[in-house]
């Protein structure tokens, strides 16, 4: 089936390559695109526009100026932890990057768990920013670290109990047999345009959504970062290099866990209604995928442009009483359609 | 038993008390949070001092005094046409608002009064300036509370009201425009149509700050019930402007102790809100910078004509007395007590200015609220730290 058959090594090489290219060009294009494009036109600004095309070369000046800056530690802070605290964060974002799969067999590895995985591996986050917000030294950083560990626990449960949703609809929890399960599925007998679940689990996108927002702390749920209050919260005293990495692993999870949406809602790399060749597939996935991804990461970049920030109390009250409740209550829904028809 | 040992079991006892303790009673002792002088929502350097329980604030002090000028002490050196280049920079948003009140003193000192046509420019200019002041605040209470596009609309808004003082003062922001006995210059021609125009944009910018803040479901679980100030604590902690209108109180000095400007002229109201919380103050302040405009507009209608400056020696030297002139500021109450002793500049200038009173209110309205309140209430208070530490 695979279009390459190469050698083990060839061919993990290449995905190496591969992954390490498609993250900062992932954080990147989301940068670019959406904050400084899309943002710019919302508060009727320009947006940088002067350097390279449409202002595209914006971004390498930001990354040189981010590396010529000088790396500083707080003179109290826990060097080690504080030093580590970036790569945990970066390195939690990379793992999500091994499950998704861009085409039939365009995916670095095609685990069986894979949803199991990718929800694992996302939550290991939250250990990068309490370190950067306890290492810090630093009252904001603390109130910060302390605000992101509360939040994250808090809707990584709704966004679990929103995947399992989809899982149970799937009956499988690997990523491309979540692809294939819409690909071939019906609803209730049509199936011309297959099952895409943003359809059946319309519930479950949402809260998905909603509980992504809070994971990637963006702007309804931005309360750990909160540049008015805290001043930036846990990486309040990032500076250079290990701020860059902050940054790139903030949209670096936004764009995985658009691909996530993408997967689970959308159907990944599947053309909704065209029966395609998979060699063919492999080579336009990454293609659709990445429309599908920017059709999702717009919407986030959306909400996070247009909404005030909540409190940190109504944004616990509203992950417990609202969006676990409503998630179970999907969970419960879908099993029921699932044994009935 | 060696050094070592001893200190090893020093500190096994001391983990073993700790341990009891927290098995008695979990003590979380308080923490003090500097939020400022350096800090992005006390826009300038306001220190506020507060003690924390987790992230509930036991006890608030404001500290200012960061950015102190000393104009009260710099004007008694220089001459009155010289002082209102230093008072510009008071409220540096609103910064006409602030000549406006110590020329009148000056004026009353001196027995001189501006003709009818100078008034109302004046009024004009100090309705423009309070639409460029407020507008900022509409956007930048949203910053305050987590959203970040209203404060660009603010900020493109804003700016066709400067151009709109710039035409005629030559001033963006510190104007120098006023002048004792009248004004510097009269308006430019085609000036009366294009500031209609632009009272049309801010109008449109009030309703976009209606649709994006006041209708918004987050910005009013935020600000609603949020620092509430009653009307009598309010009127005990000699609040002033909006912040004592937001909380019931209909005064107005422009409507209730207007010093010869054209505000009697013409038909407009107070608004009042009688929540007293965060929402109701940037209500009131909303349906001010509304208000303004229709102000504006019938202002222009009605300039009336004639000279723009009375007749005064080309040398101003102000006979003895003392005179306080306060006028309603974008603020709030701003006034200066002048004391004469027939110089050509004050024995003594005492500014009162709306926002030093209006921040004395913080260590008793942040009892017992949360961080994140503690920056809502600060915005919706809405001080400018010129004012405070002038």
């Amino acid at each position: 089936m695979s279009l390459l058959a190469l050698p083990y090594w060839q061919e993990t090489a290449i995905k190496l390559g591969l992954a390490l290219v498609v993250i900062p060009t992932a954080s990147l294009i989301l940068v670019y695109l959406f904050l400084f494009k899309m943002m710019a036109f919302m508060q009727s600004r320009l947006g940088p526009n002067d350097t390279g095309p449409y202002g595209s070369l914006q971004l390498v000046a930001e990354a040189i100026k981010f590396l010529q800056k000088e790396d500083i530690h707080p003179a109290q802070a826990d060097r080690r932890v504080f030093r580590m605290a970036p790569v945990v964060v970066l390195a939690s974002t990379f793992l999500l990057y091994v499950v998704l799969p861009a085409g039939p067999d365009a995916v670095v590895q095609n685990l069986d768990t894979g949803v199991f995985y990718a929800m694992a591996v996302s939550s290991l986050s939250v250990l990068g920013i309490l370190m950067a917000g306890w290492a810090s030294a630093n009252k904001y950083a603390l109130l910060g670290g302390l605000r992101a560990a509360g939040q994250l626990i808090a809707y990584e449960l709704p966004l679990i109990l929103a995947v399992m949703g989809v899982v149970i609809q799937a009956e499988t929890l690997n990523l491309q047999g979540i692809v294939e399960a819409q690909a071939t599925g019906e609803i209730f007998g049509f199936g011309a345009i297959g099952n895409p679940f943003i359809l059946t689990q319309f519930l479950a996108f949402l809260i998905f959504m909603i509980s992504a927002q809070a994971e990637l702390t963006q702007t309804p749920f931005d309360m750990p970062v909160a540049e008015t209050e805290l001043v930036g919260g846990f990486h309040v005293e990032y500076t250079g290099f290990r701020f860059l990495l902050f940054f790139m692993a903030e949209f670096g999870t936004a764009f995985a866990f658009s691909a996530l949406a993408a997967v689970m809602f959308l159907g990944g790399w599947w053309i909704p209604g065209f029966d395609v060749d998979d060699n063919v597939l492999n080579i336009l996935g990454p293609g659709v995928m990445l429309a599908k991804i920017l059709l999702i990461a717009f919407f986030i970049f959306w909400v996070r442009f247009t909404y005030p920030r909540l409190r940190e109390d109504q944004l616990q009250k509203f992950a417990w009483k609202v969006l676990i409740p409503l998630a179970l209550g999907n969970i419960v829904l879908t099993g029921i359609f699932k044994v009935v028809f | 038993m060696t050094a070592t040992s001893d200190r090893e079991q020093m500190a096994y006892v001391s983990a073993q008390a700790a341990d009891a303790r927290i098995n008695v009673e979990l003590d979380t002792g308080d923490m003090t949070l500097n939020i400022g002088p350096q800090h992005p929502a006390t826009h300038g350097t306001l220190r506020i001092a507060a003690r924390l329980d987790g992230e509930q604030v036991i006890a608030a002090e404001p500290i200012m005094g960061y950015m102190h000028r000393g104009y009260e002490k710099l004007c008694e050196v220089r001459t009155y046409p010289q002082c209102t280049t230093l008072i510009n920079r008071i409220d540096w948003l609103g910064s006409f608002a602030n000549e406006v009140p110590f020329i009148l003193a000056a004026e009353r000192l001196m027995g001189v009064e501006a003709p009818p046509r100078a008034q109302w420019i004046r009024t004009i200019l100090f309705e423009l300036s309070r639409i460029a002041n407020l507008s900022l605040f509409l956007g930048d209470m949203g910053v305050q509370v987590g959203a970040l596009t209203p404060v660009f609309f603010a900020f493109r808004d804003r700016e066709r009201v400067l151009n709109q003082i710039e035409e005629v003062t030559g001033g963006r922001f510190h104007p120098n425009f006023d002048r004792i006995g009248g004004l510097k210059d009269d308006i430019p021609k085609g000036w009366v149509d294009e500031t209609r125009s632009v009272m049309v944009k801010m109008r449109t910018f009030c309703d976009e700050m209606e649709d994006l803040l006041v209708g918004n479901e987050i910005f009013q679980a935020r600000c609603r019930g949020v620092g509430v100030i009653p009307a009598d604590m309010a009127l005990g902690y000699g609040l002033s402007g909006a912040n004592l209108r937001a909380s019931g109180i209909d005064w107005d000095l422009r409507r209730d102790a207007n010093p010869g400007l054209a505000w009697d002229q013409i038909d407009w109201r107070v608004w009042t809100h009688p929540d007293g919380d965060s929402f109701a103050r940037y209500w009131v302040r909303l349906q001010e910078t509304r208000e303004a405009t229709r102000m504006v507009d019938q202002l222009l209608d009605g300039i009336p004509s004639g000279p723009i400056m009375a007749k005064v020696p080309r040398i101003i030297k102000v006979p003895a007395g003392e005179a306080y002139i306060s006028t309603e500021n974008p603020l709030g109450e701003m006034g200066y007590y002048v004391v004469s002793k027939g110089d050509l500049g004050p024995f003594r200038v005492k500014i009162r200015t709306p926002s030093f009173n209006n921040i004395s209110v913080v260590p008793w309205v942040m009892k017992g609220v949360y961080v994140p309140d503690v920056i809502t209430i600060l915005g919706s208070l809405y001080f400018i730290l010129g004012d405070i530490d002038r």
